[in-house]
């Protein structure tokens, strides 16, 4: 019976607090996983069936790859977290969709296995796996990560993405390129396969910044820094640039919404949050502008993340009764 | 701060209902902050309600003790205690007539001749400390080393499940109001604050009803964890917070919460010391949910009883709030003075801690009402970097325990917390 005193000893004795929120790591990747599916189901109807095939392909290597490696580590086998499912997909939505399918495995073997478990697993990772993953790919096999099966053409047919149009074809504005701002909002365009659709990106975004498992400080600050700068700096002079299109082509709103805002590999605080995401924003302009590639998001938030540490140990709370946050540098 | 689901709808409307007496007691030497008591009573002496049964004679912190029942004491030894583990304790057997020591009312002429010095003499003597959970005597608080122009009620009563400090507002309002004055003019404070949350309506309805034209501003705060903190209240009603390392009196403020005043009240006018409290016993354990007022002594298991049958079986139970109030290991461990709730829980509404990697998600940085770091610290405690864990300011926290209800990873941040704090102390 519940009354019999030697039931007391069977009590739960631990530190307050005695009630939980309920959130989980699972719960929440499985969310954002959610949130991203809107984005990849466009990039199924604009690049075909190879795009599904590349998103199932590297999900699934993704979550191999976790388990293999926690199975031979003797560690506990956590693919139910959603973490290496997550990785995957987004591993996916950077890449074109017309890539050998031994791209993707080779790309989620790297992001598991090197840029995360290799760092101790979920939580320890510098930097974000699967962008990581993704400028590895880039830089070994620049071929296959750089043709861009062109919209709702299933004859293998390239073309170029908009930002290479003009970086490289020196195009100077929108309606050269044969594309409206519609068009770009809705997907139809070159690029990778979940960058493509911005429209079923923001969706996604609103669910995720409405149920608070992502915050707005990074992706705000990101977007509007480069299309600020962007703007600022055109190709034909001072304030002459195009607002709208540097924030819609590319990967910006992928990059800014799903991506910076990464846990393990953002900032803890608002401000260090805000602070990240301009400076993200500034190098993705500076990438974009003076680099060698038309597009920065990736590396731009690679080398913010690896700023992190930086900007968490300067960028502080305000202390209750304290001015200031204090600082924590050990005396 | 956090906002909390209130849980407060078991009790919420429930009159504060006597409990029954118990046929036993157990009343610890040390129900406060300070020196614990020594007992004046012998194993066989017959005691009766409101009896100074344990005091100390030397002039430093403490609060002295009455019976709460009349009976006959049976033992002075080591019981459980609720905060303590264990410790001395007076138990005394009923002898079911309920007879109380004469207590001497004042009537409101001689209280208004009273100074400062006599009324907080009265609140020494009556035993009371601080209701709310702290358990600092009253009389120390009152007697601020520097002027305080400002007297701040606490009515926030922020912890999920805990309906007793609200029931006293609606039901002893006009008590409250006098303790409240009371308190105010022992301190010399010209403002005066009445700060309740806005998930107590009736109460805030009870106050507006009552004041008129006094000099108290009822301030309605907006419902969040942990307001009821002292720090955290002077903050939302003043806009003022007080310097780190400094106390309230520091800038000229003096809180009480809601039961103290009330205890307040009945010492001064009824004369009456504090050997009885109003509290919650509830959880979803519990089929009969009630506000009681229990005295000081009775054990979880009286309640538990008074309160069942159970629905299912508590796998904790927690003295207090379900936020900062302290897990049980038995159902012997009494009622103290502090003790504003007993919440009987079971395994559907709690989980075993995890306390899995952080992934840094900063919940606990948003939701850490005094603009700490948590996850930095728990991880500096973990690498055994007392240095770094104290720079990140471990000594400040007060284990509101608002990290640990929203990290996803089910980190025991406050158990780390007291770990560093006990190294650091040594």
């Amino acid at each position: 019976m519940p009354n019999s005193p030697s039931k007391e000893s069977h009590f739960v004795v631990s530190a307050g607090a005695h009630i939980h929120s309920g959130e989980s790591v699972p719960k929440i990747m499985w969310t954002v996983f959610l949130a991203l599916l809107p984005a990849g189901a466009c990039g199924v109807i604009v690049f075909g069936f190879a795009a599904l095939k590349v998103m199932l392909i590297s999900v699934a290597s993704c979550l191999i790859t976790e388990a293999l490696i926690q199975k031979l580590s003797h560690k506990k086998i956590s693919i139910h977290d959603g973490s290496a499912a997550l990785t995957g997909l987004l591993l996916a939505y950077n890449l074109p969709s017309g890539v050998p399918l031994w791209i993707p495995v080779i790309g989620s073997i790297f992001a598991i296995a090197v840029c995360k478990q290799a760092f101790g697993g979920l939580g320890a990772n510098i930097f974000n796996p699967a962008l990581a993953a993704r400028a590895f790919l880039l830089v070994s096999w620049p071929k296959y990560m750089t043709s861009w099966p062109k919209p709702f053409n299933v004859d293998g047919v390239t073309s170029a993405t908009p930002l290479m149009m003009m970086k490289e074809a020196h195009v100077f504005n929108i309606s050269q390129m044969g594309v409206s701002y519609m068009d770009l909002f809705m997907g139809v365009r070159g690029g990778c396969i979940g960058e493509v659709c911005i429209f079923a990106l923001i969706i996604g975004a609103i669910y995720l910044l409405w149920k608070r498992y992502i915050w707005y400080q990074t992706p705000l600050a990101f977007i509007f820094t480069t299309g600020i700068l962007s703007w600022l700096f055109g190709a034909q002079g001072f304030m002459t640039g195009d607002f709208l299109f540097s924030i819609l082509s590319g990967g910006l709103i992928l990059g800014a919404f799903f991506m910076a805002t990464d846990y393990v590999t953002a900032p803890l605080t608002k401000r260090g949050r805000l602070v990240f995401g301009v400076a993200c924003g500034g190098l993705t302009f500076i990438i974009r502008k003076f680099g060698g590639y038309p597009e920065g998001v990736s590396y731009a938030i690679l080398m913010m993340n690896a700023a992190v540490p930086l900007i968490d140990r300067y960028v502080r709370p305000r202390r209750y009764g304290t001015q200031i946050g204090t600082d924590a540098r050990a005396k | 701060m956090l906002r909390l689901p209130q849980l407060k709808d078991l009790t919420a409307n429930l009159p504060i209902r006597p409990a029954k007496i118990p046929k036993k007691v157990y009343i610890p030497l040390s129900q406060h902050i300070g020196k614990p008591c020594e007992p004046i009573v012998k194993v066989g002496d017959t005691v009766k309600a409101g009896q100074l049964i344990a005091t100390l004679s030397e002039k430093t912190i403490f609060a002295p003790v009455h019976s709460s029942i009349s009976g006959r004491v049976t033992a002075i030894d080591e019981f459980p205690h609720p905060l303590l583990g264990a410790s001395r304790a007076i138990a005394i057997e009923s002898d079911t007539a309920d007879e109380k020591k004469e207590f001497k009312r004042l009537s409101q002429t001689d209280i208004d001749k009273l100074d400062s010095q006599n009324i907080r003499r009265i609140i020494a003597d009556a035993g009371i400390v601080g209701m709310g959970g702290a358990g600092f005597p009253s009389s120390v608080k009152l007697s601020p080393p520097k002027p305080v122009d400002t007297f701040i009620l606490n009515g926030a009563e922020c912890e999920p499940y805990l309906t007793g400090d609200s029931r006293l507002m609606v039901e002893k309002t006009e008590e409250i109001i006098l303790g409240l004055f009371l308190a105010a003019r022992c301190v010399g404070a010209k403002n005066i604050y009445a700060a309740i949350e806005d998930n107590k309506p009736q109460a805030i309805e009870a106050f507006k009803d009552i004041l008129g034209q006094r000099q108290i501003k009822i301030v309605v705060l907006k419902s969040q964890y942990p307001q009821g903190g002292e720090k955290q209240l002077i903050k939302s009603v003043l806009k003022k917070e007080v310097p780190s390392g400094k106390l309230p009196f520091d800038i000229g403020v003096v809180v009480h919460n809601v039961a103290t005043v009330y205890a307040i009240y009945e010492a001064v006018y009824l004369g009456k010391p504090l050997y009885e409290r109003a509290l919650t016993v509830t959880g979803d354990c519990l089929k009969h949910p009630q506000n009681l007022l229990v005295r000081l002594g009775t054990t979880i298991k009286d309640l538990m009883d008074e309160c069942g049958p159970l629905k299912k079986e508590p796998q904790r139970v927690v003295l207090g709030g379900p936020m900062m109030g302290v897990a049980q290991y038995s159902l012997m461990a009494p009622v103290v003075k502090s003790t504003n709730g007993i919440i009987f829980l079971s395994e559907g509404e709690i989980e075993k801690a995890e306390n899995a990697f952080c992934i840094r998600c900063s919940r606990c940085v948003e939701s850490c009402p005094l603009g700490l770091l948590p996850c930095m610290i728990a991880l500096a405690v973990e690498k055994g970097r007392w240095d770094l864990a104290k720079a990140y300011g471990v000594l400040e926290c007060m284990e509101c325990g608002a990290c640990n209800y929203v990290c996803p990873q089910r980190r025991n941040i406050v158990e780390v917390v007291r770990q560093a704090k006990e190294k650091l102390h040594r």
